[in-house]
């Protein structure tokens, strides 16, 4: 049977495939594609603890972290398109301007 | 049985479409690989009577927050291959090196909360929604008053940072064939 170890061990592997696009992308545009993927990671990890131990909160705290996914796609998308127009690329790169 | 099936191949096919979106070199294919991977993981919340999540997850995730990322990129050049390289290999193994231990420490983290209480534990022959709805609107109201504060905060954000100089030219390149066209 599924049990709550599969599941956790899956939210492990998840996370950890974001956190490796998080250190190996340098596009800003993947950046953002991983930070998607490590909170859904965490959202499996919270509905599966919720259903085990009977208890609703773990799904309250993934709703609102869906919530926060929604906004801060909002307001980094507009950042991107900004810095896009004023500098042609949304590489990581881009934004070392004091580079020591 | 057939949740042992489900599980399995829900989480192949999830594993292997975050894997594209990492490894993948063309924006829109790891876009699209993105969507096709958040429906999957709302297959995981069906599997485990989350029904409210899984829903939300389609409709924010699969809808909202994909076509947004859909229609920003059409001011970004898709077409071409994202180009990167790592310049520094010290700092990458450094942090492979801590997440691999942070990933010890997610996995061991059960072994610590053997006595957990349920804060607000599940009651038989009651739907799920009609669980969150109770639970969200008595004990979560202010925070979701502050989550719906916080959307609109964001709404407004995105609109005025998205919609400054809408009309004039995106970069150097259009600016040069405008004028170019002009001159003739």
């Amino acid at each position: 049977m599924i049990g709550l170890t599969h599941y956790l061990v899956l939210t492990g592997i998840l996370f950890s495939i974001g956190l490796v696009g998080v250190m190996r992308r340098t596009n800003l545009l993947m950046l953002f594609f991983s930070t998607e993927i490590l909170l859904n990671a965490v959202n499996i990890g919270f509905v599966a603890v919720s259903k085990f131990y009977g208890d609703l909160s773990g799904q309250m705290f993934a709703f609102f972290i869906i919530a926060v996914a929604a906004s801060e796609v909002a307001v980094g998308l507009g950042l991107l398109i900004l810095w896009y127009k004023r500098n042609g690329s949304v590489d990581l790169n881009s934004l070392q301007m004091m580079r020591g | 049985m057939y949740e042992v099936i489900a599980f399995y191949l829900f989480a192949a096919l999830t594993i292997a479409m975050f894997t594209i979106v990492v490894m993948s070199k063309n924006a829109l294919y790891a876009m699209s690989a993105l969507a096709g991977g958040m429906i999957f993981i709302s297959g995981f919340f069906f599997l485990l009577d989350a029904e409210f999540l899984g829903v939300v997850q389609i409709v924010v995730y699969s809808g909202a927050i994909m076509a947004l990322y859909a229609f920003g990129m059409m001011f970004f050049d898709t077409t071409r291959d994202v180009s990167e390289k790592m310049r520094s290999k010290k700092i990458a193994y450094t942090l492979f090196v801590l997440s691999a231990a942070l990933i010890v420490i997610i996995l061991c983290a059960p072994l610590a909360s053997s006595s957990v209480q349920a804060n607000f534990p599940t009651v038989e022959h009651v739907g799920n929604v009609q669980m969150i709805g109770l639970v969200l609107f008595t004990k979560y109201l202010i925070p979701f008053e502050l989550a719906a504060i916080m959307l609109l905060v964001a709404m407004i954000a995105g609109i005025v940072l998205a919609s400054k100089k809408m009309d004039e030219h995106l970069n150097i390149e259009d600016e040069e064939l405008g004028n170019v066209k002009e001159s003739r």
